[in-house]
């Protein structure tokens, strides 16, 4: 394959730099990545699905998974109320609170851990106010939740706030002149416009709830069976040299990744035929 | 694909341009729009839960960190461990965000400026530390350079230290960040064309010239925030430092490492000490971001980025 | 269903000095079709929008028939509207556009399925869109949306139709088709309707009454030969047709350019400088008139069977068009006589009075 042909413009530095890009990504991410993937085809199929469902293992995935998608469906509630007051009100300290969603993203995961394990202990801010009532959030899955819903809540607001934006008023009151109550009109007309884009930040919540590591490992108990997830199970394989067995979670954790992915490009085609835009 | 994975930043040209657009729709619903009581209700909920989920972490983290008065605050941070964890953090940073210029430069030329089969590919290639777990991140450095990693006999022969070892956190880390700058200058150049720069050509200009004087000038701020995004997740990183560091306290941690550290002796004034550069940090890059956004949006990406 | 607005005031928002409307009243008889017409901002769409319920007024009232609808929300009025960009929800098929506002009812009001159905269908035949029920709106042409925008409007057996610049986002073609099949459904349906437009083509070709609006207020209303015909303010007579306005005196009753006296009555005694209004039909070669005025042609061009000539009046009087046959040869630079057969003459500082002079 000639580039030189390919290449059509004039500007110069594109050998140089399509190689450079090449070479970087190679040496970065694919060599490594695919090492991985050879050590986990070593294993085979059936060698995987032998680890990953050895009991300890097949429990952190469940947690994992299933934690990462409660969150994320409290996220889908939640932010997107967030998302819809922060596109069509005006309110004092609107601006501060939009600034903060991406707080998530801007904090080291290891600070957001201990901040809200410190508040969610027995003897923390809220921890203590709950004790009484014989609750515990620290330390439980629900402290795990907890922290999955902070690392998550700015892929829903994000991704649905431009949605938001580019609602067409004049829909809503086309419904309103037809005689729906405003209750209607969100329900019937606003939401399903919305979906897409919902279901879209609820999977990219859900991927990276999936793969969290510091802002968890210090609110959830890690109790094998219990509340260990499966990043956490990865590093203690490594620390006991089971490569095999970390392989295999991680492999496992990539293939769902991958499926997230999937399920968004398809989501997003899916409502560019039905509706016309993403 | 990848425009719709962990964004780091709404994009900025929206944010403005929705601000815009709401108020005017604002004004235009207002017959149409939900009852006061409604929308109070709303606000209530979505204050709330922000206070709750996002304000409160933070402001706890300085809460703790001063919780056992200024002094402590000061002492914990003179600790010849936090030192070293901060000196060792700047130091990645230091190493990985100049590299992840370079490269987010040369593919975004590459890939905004040139056609070729398979550049959308390319691009995923690119988006896909944003789908993998940091664990996973830095297993995957484990597997290669580890003790029995596919290196790891050739690496000890040769007596050299990736993994537990400064390279083995800088790679790990440059892993992590280096879609930042890539994505907003691809994001942005794509949107600028090529016009400006062949003009430059067509009247003498050599290719680098070319690049300084017309390029660079007409990036330079995507390409600040897009270092900013940068260097605050590779400051930042925990889960994938955390797998190649090997926690040598004085050596292979980092300032979150170490808070973990700290944290785990129930040191917990100083871990937040610690933790509170960091939270400083974050808002630090969130104030730059929000300010280049408010002034600068039209010299940041546009919303069209699809590939 | 009558409509009537009464003394509506709209201010904008913010420090302005002019309000949107400035105590507008129109009346719509029912079953009648009456245009708002005029230039962007002049406030039309906004009254429309007060009459729909979408937009609430500062001061005045909306009246349906003899019922005060001014504090009733757009849901109660029950009105069809059709905006201009169809607003049709994007999501649905046509059917479920259409049968929407009969879904949406409470219990007690809403029809059976099968009835719902039965009007879906009805109105899609009447629209001429029969065959398209399971279409979403991105796979249909503007036109073919913009009809299903008035059959989902139709659907809610509205009081009154309300329309925004219904054809303003089609191509002049289909904007020509749609005309007059709005003509037709308005006939075969009878509803009370209003519609705005800036096109006054469109407004004289559909309505049987014109509200001419201008700066927040209504200049004139009247039918489409009134308003054209007999325009009752200078602007309203620079705005329909084409027109050019002409500087006269008016002495003792009689109109004169400078001392040529013009053949053309003016009503009142008064004096003073004044335009006369004056349409390119208006103007005829005077071949063999004792008492015609010499102007100076400055340009021509041909229109199809015609000739335009730009001619210059004298005593700095102006410029005005006139038509003539192609047979007749013009060239610029020459001088031809002309007569004055109509005009509209309005007195400086007057507005809507003016001595409408001319024999008809």
């Amino acid at each position: 394959m000639s580039l030189a042909i390919r290449r059509n413009s004039v500007l110069p530095g594109f050998g140089l730099t399509l190689g450079y890009t090449l070479v970087y990504l190679g040496v970065i991410v694919l060599l490594p990545l695919a090492v991985l993937i050879l050590r986990a085809s070593s294993l085979g199929a059936s060698g995987l699905w032998h680890i990953a469902t050895e009991p300890r293992i097949f429990a952190a995935l469940k947690t994992s998974f299933s934690l990462a998608l409660a969150a994320a469906a409290i996220n889908v509630v939640f932010g997107g109320v967030v998302a819809w007051v922060l596109s069509r009100y005006e309110f004092p300290g609107r601006r501060l609170l939009d600034a903060s969603v991406d707080l998530p993203f801007a904090l080291p995961t290891a600070v957001a851990g201990i901040s809200l394990a410190a508040i969610y202990a027995p003897n923390g801010l809220i921890g203590s106010l709950i004790a009484p009532l014989g609750w515990k959030i620290a330390y439980t899955p629900l402290g795990i939740v907890v922290a999955l819903v902070f690392i998550g809540l700015p892929f829903i607001v994000r991704t649905v706030q431009p949605v938001i934006a580019e609602l067409e008023l004049d829909v809503e009151e086309a419904s309103a002149t037809l005689g729906a109550t405003r209750l209607q009109t969100l329900g019937r007309v606003v939401l399903p416009t919305l979906t897409p884009a919902l279901l879209t930040g609820f999977a990219l919540a859900f991927a990276r709830g999936v793969g969290e590591y510091g802002s968890v490992i210090f609110i959830a108990g890690n109790l094998p069976f219990v509340s260990e997830i499966a990043p956490l199970l990865i590093v203690v394989k490594l620390e006991q040299f089971d490569y095999a067995g970390a392989t295999a979670i991680a492999t496992l954790m990539l293939a769902a990744s991958f499926l997230i992915l999937l399920t968004i490009n398809l989501i997003q085609a899916w409502s560019r035929r039905r509706f016309g835009h993403v | 694909m990848s425009e719709t994975l962990a964004r780091w930043a709404p994009e900025a040209a929206e944010s403005v341009w929705t601000r815009k657009k709401f108020a005017l729709a604002r004004g235009r619903s207002a017959v149409t729009g939900e009852s006061r009581v409604f929308a109070g209700f709303l606000v209530a909920v979505a204050l709330v839960f922000l206070l709750l989920f996002l304000v409160l972490p933070l402001a706890v983290v300085f809460y703790e960190a001063f919780a056992s008065g200024v002094a402590a605050y000061l002492a914990a941070l003179e600790q010849p461990d936090a030192r070293s964890a901060i000196a060792l953090t700047l130091t990645v940073a230091a190493i990985a965000v100049p590299l992840n210029i370079i490269f987010g430069l040369a593919a975004a030329w590459a890939i905004a400026k040139f056609r070729f089969p398979g550049k959308s590919f390319l691009v995923s290639l690119i988006d896909l530390p944003f789908s993998v777990s940091p664990v996973v991140a830095g297993l995957i450095y484990v597997l290669l350079f580890g003790a029995q990693g596919v290196f790891g006999p050739w690496l000890r022969a040769h007596d050299i230290e990736i993994v537990f070892a400064v390279p083995g956190i800088v790679l790990a880390t440059i892993f992590v960040t280096f879609p930042f700058v890539a994505r907003e200058l691809i994001a942005l150049m794509e949107d600028q064309g090529t016009g400006d720069e062949e003009v430059a050509l067509s009247l003498g200009a050599s290719g680098v010239t070319t690049f300084l004087r017309v390029t660079l000038p007409n990036i330079k701020w995507a390409l600040l925030y897009g270092v900013l995004l940068c260097n605050a997740r590779a400051m930042g990183e925990f889960g994938a430092v955390s797998v190649v560091s090997g926690h040598i306290r004085g050596l292979t941690n980092t300032m979150p490492l170490h808070v973990e550290i700290l944290y785990n002796e129930y040191n917990i004034a100083a871990a937040f000490a610690v933790a509170s550069l960091l939270a400083l940090l974050a808002l630090v890059t969130l104030a730059a971001k929000t300010l280049l956004e408010t002034r600068f949006n039209d010299a940041l990406p546009g919303k069209s980025r699809g590939h | 269903m009558q409509i009537r607005a009464v003394d509506i005031v709209k201010n904008f928002t913010g420090p302005t000095s002019r309000p949107v409307l400035d105590g507008v009243s129109l009346e719509v008889g029912s079953g009648e079709l009456v245009a708002l017409l005029g230039p962007s901002g002049s406030g039309k769409t906004t009254l429309l929008r007060i009459i729909a319920g979408l937009e609430f007024p500062d001061s005045g009232s909306v009246y349906f028939g003899d019922e005060d609808a001014s504090q009733k929300s757009v849901q109660e009025r029950r009105v069809g509207f059709v905006f201009q960009n169809y607003a049709l929800f994007k999501h649905l098929t046509v059917a479920e556009n259409i049968a929407f506002g009969l879904e949406v009812r409470d219990r007690e009001s809403r029809p059976p399925k099968a009835e719902i159905r039965r009007r879906t269908l009805e109105l899609l035949d009447l629209v001429q869109l029969t065959g398209l029920e399971k279409r979403r709106p991105a796979q249909l042409s503007g036109g073919q949306r913009q009809r299903v925008a008035l059959a989902r409007a139709l659907a809610v057996e509205p009081r009154v139709l309300l329309l925004d610049e219904p054809f303003g986002a089609l191509d002049a073609k289909v904007r020509r088709d749609l005309r007059s099949w709005l003509r037709e459904i308005h006939q075969h349906t009878g509803h009370t309707t209003t519609f705005v437009t800036h096109d006054q083509d469109e407004a004289l070709e559909l309505a049987d009454r014109v509200a001419v609006l201008n700066g927040g207020r209504i200049e004139q209303v009247g039918s489409p030969d009134e308003i054209y015909d007999h325009p009752a303010t200078p602007f309203v007579h620079g705005f329909i047709g084409e027109a050019s306005a002409l500087r006269v005196d008016l002495r003792a009753g009689r109109l004169f350019i400078g001392e040529h006296q013009l053949p053309l009555p003016a009503k009142n005694g008064q004096s003073g400088r004044g335009r006369l209004f004056v349409r390119p039909q208006d103007i005829e070669i005077d071949a063999e008139g004792a008492n015609s005025l010499q102007a100076e042609i400055v340009a021509v061009r041909r229109t199809g069977a015609t000739r335009r000539a730009e001619i210059l009046i004298p005593n700095e009087a102006g410029r005005v068009e006139i038509d003539a046959p192609a047979a007749i040869n013009f060239r610029p630079g020459e001088t031809i006589p002309i007569r004055f057969v109509r005009g509209t003459f309005f007195l400086d500082g007057e507005g809507a009075i003016g001595a409408s002079a001319g024999a008809r």
